[in-house]
């Protein structure tokens, strides 16, 4: 697999798997107008990976034209296994509470825009589009969820204490996104710069929501987890994917 | 001016088919009918949500599970402006969920029923956004102001939910033995609990003919259901699917389709709480509920702080 392809697959994997996640919340949101907020999130990130899936699917027909089943964004998404799967780990942890789902939501949110804003420049096409039209979106996200770190760390006393505890389960799973893998290496994106941007604006919010500043990265003092853009996931990520690829698996071949 | 002329005077509106508006006299019996029943139209809206958000997760297309969250989000849209309908008779959006939590308010009983296969999002699409269009298409020339215009916004994003379950199940129908099964099935087990939506005969509904008289309602129980029946008998034959009535038969005569009995002790059985699933919904409300309260107090003291340091500058 060239690293076009596979970088494509991550892109669309990290955006499908959050959908995913985000989704799970539909119907049971704590207030319904968030309810509508967390689905409209979840339906921008559905889109984004159909985008991606696509592109990758005619990027994998081109260059194997000869094959008996040839891909299809359907069976990129369904007919994959978890190995395979090449998404953060932070977009595929549960949901948690509300305060871990919009933290959770900004960290991505804030690394979407960062990232999107210099692959709207790239010179495949394709993701330079698929980027640019996304960048609307993601600016939403990361309003909205900025807004919410704001309120809940801001708010009571215990909506202050679940975004602690939230911070103390997310942090570790967001050294991720700024080691490139293998095939992110050949993209022209400057991973060190959107690492630094990402954690000066994360560090305003943070700030913004009383929140303690996790100790500064360069100390390197920190644990990070990371495997997941090698398909190297959590324990979570097998379930998260017998529910979503339930009928096809359950029923192959089949028009829905 | 004296109740009786206020009276008059709003009967007057109803026989000149002017709207009633929040800020107009009405009689305090009238005010209850619309709290009951557009709130119990709320309900059902947030509650319908659970047993189609059951198969987002496990929706078989990326596509399909793109509408299918599109739909159930705008299911939230609508109880939202219903709810904010209700709130103009002077009720809260809060006081109402709580009625429906303690059990006092009522939710379309469709809802009561589980979700098992694929095809019942389909089936629930065709069948149940059909029947509630019948009935809501009525309900946009009903006598309330923001009733009326809530259904007209409601009706046309329905008329489309309804179209996209039926293309589901035109896509199984044309599908493998096993998704014909599926699809024959489902409409099996959803075909007379859709009926069942349109409430009592006539003649056992103890608010309909109040409703009637202040258009609040404009057609009957058993009007309505005919129309519904007479329009699904058509449909079905696009499937290549029946219906699961040995009494369905066109009647030249009447110029509608004759259809069985409904079973009436099911029916009583659902709505006074032993249905399939009437215990989980109202559990999964609460559920929702209840762990979003911390959320709502933090949202609301953080609203203080900001108006207070606002001040302050």
């Amino acid at each position: 697999m060239n690293s076009l392809i596979a970088y494509t697959l991550h892109l669309a994997d990290n955006a499908l798997i959050l959908s995913q996640r985000n989704s799970e919340w539909c119907g049971h949101g704590p207030v319904l107008e968030q309810d509508i907020a967390i689905t409209n999130i979840s339906l921008d990130l559905i889109g984004q990976a159909r985008n991606f899936y696509q592109y990758a699917e005619s990027l994998i027909n081109h260059s194997d034209g000869t094959a008996a089943n040839p891909a299809s964004e359907d069976s990129l998404a369904y007919l994959r296994t978890e190995r395979e799967f090449k998404n953060l780990l932070l977009v595929e942890l549960p949901n948690g509470d509300w305060a871990q789902t919009v933290l959770r939501q900004f960290f991505f949110s804030q690394y979407q825009y960062l990232l999107f804003q210099q692959l709207q420049f790239s010179k495949d096409e394709q993701i330079a589009a698929i980027a640019a039209k996304s960048i609307k979106e993601v600016s939403y996200h990361l309003r909205w969820s900025s807004e919410w770190v704001i309120r809940l760390g801001d708010g009571t006393r215990e909506s202050h204490d679940r975004m602690e505890k939230a911070m103390n389960e997310l942090w570790a799973y967001t050294g991720e996104m700024f080691e490139p893998a293998g095939y992110e290496k050949e993209m022209p994106v400057e991973s060190e710069e959107i690492k630094k941007e990402w954690d000066e604006k994360v560090r305003q919010v943070l700030e913004e929501a009383t929140l303690t500043l996790p100790p500064a990265s360069e100390k390197g003092s920190v644990f990070m987890h990371t495997g997941g853009k090698n398909g190297i996931h959590t324990e979570y990520m097998g379930h998260l994917l017998a529910e979503l690829q339930y009928m096809q698996r359950a029923y192959p071949g089949c028009e829905w | 001016m004296a109740v009786q002329d206020l009276e008059k005077i709003f009967q007057q509106k109803i026989e000149q088919e002017i709207k009633i508006e929040p800020k107009d006299w009405m009689p305090e019996a009238y005010r209850k009918a619309n709290i009951r029943q557009i709130s119990q139209h709320a309900h059902s809206e947030i509650v319908g949500m659970l047993p189609e958000g059951n198969w987002i997760s496990r929706a078989p297309t990326l596509k399909r599970k793109q509408i299918l969250l599109a739909k159930v989000q705008d299911e939230a849209g609508h109880g939202l402006y219903l709810y904010s309908a209700t709130e103009t008779l002077g009720i809260t959006r809060e006081e109402t969920i709580n009625d429906l939590h303690s059990g006092k308010a009522k939710y379309s009983s469709i809802f009561n029923y589980p979700t098992l296969t694929w095809a019942d999002i389909g089936a629930i699409g065709w069948l149940v956004d059909g029947a509630a269009i019948v009935n809501q298409v009525m309900l946009t020339r009903t006598s309330y102001g923001p009733y009326a215009r809530a259904m007209v916004r409601i009706c046309k994003e329905e008329s489309f939910h309804q179209r996209q379950g039926f293309e589901i199940l035109l896509t199984l129908s044309k599908g493998s033995k096993e998704q014909k099964e599926m699809c024959q099935d489902a409409i099996n087990r959803w075909w007379w609990p859709s009926l069942m939506m349109f409430g009592p005969h006539d003649k056992d509904s103890p608010h309909s003919e109040q409703s009637m008289k202040w258009k609040i309602k404009r057609k009957s129980n058993d009007e309505l259901r005919q129309s519904f029946v007479d329009m699904i008998a058509e449909q079905v034959k696009v499937l290549g699917m029946r219906l699961p009535d040995d009494h369905l038969k066109w009647n030249e005569e009447r110029k509608h389709y004759d259809f069985g009995e409904i079973d009436w002790k099911e029916f009583w059985n659902v709505v006074k709480g032993n249905g399939p699933c009437n215990k989980q919904r109202l559990d999964a409300r609460r559920k929702a509920w209840e762990e979003g309260k911390w959320v709502r107090e933090a949202a609301a003291a953080y609203a203080e702080k900001r108006k207070a340091r606002q001040k302050a500058a």
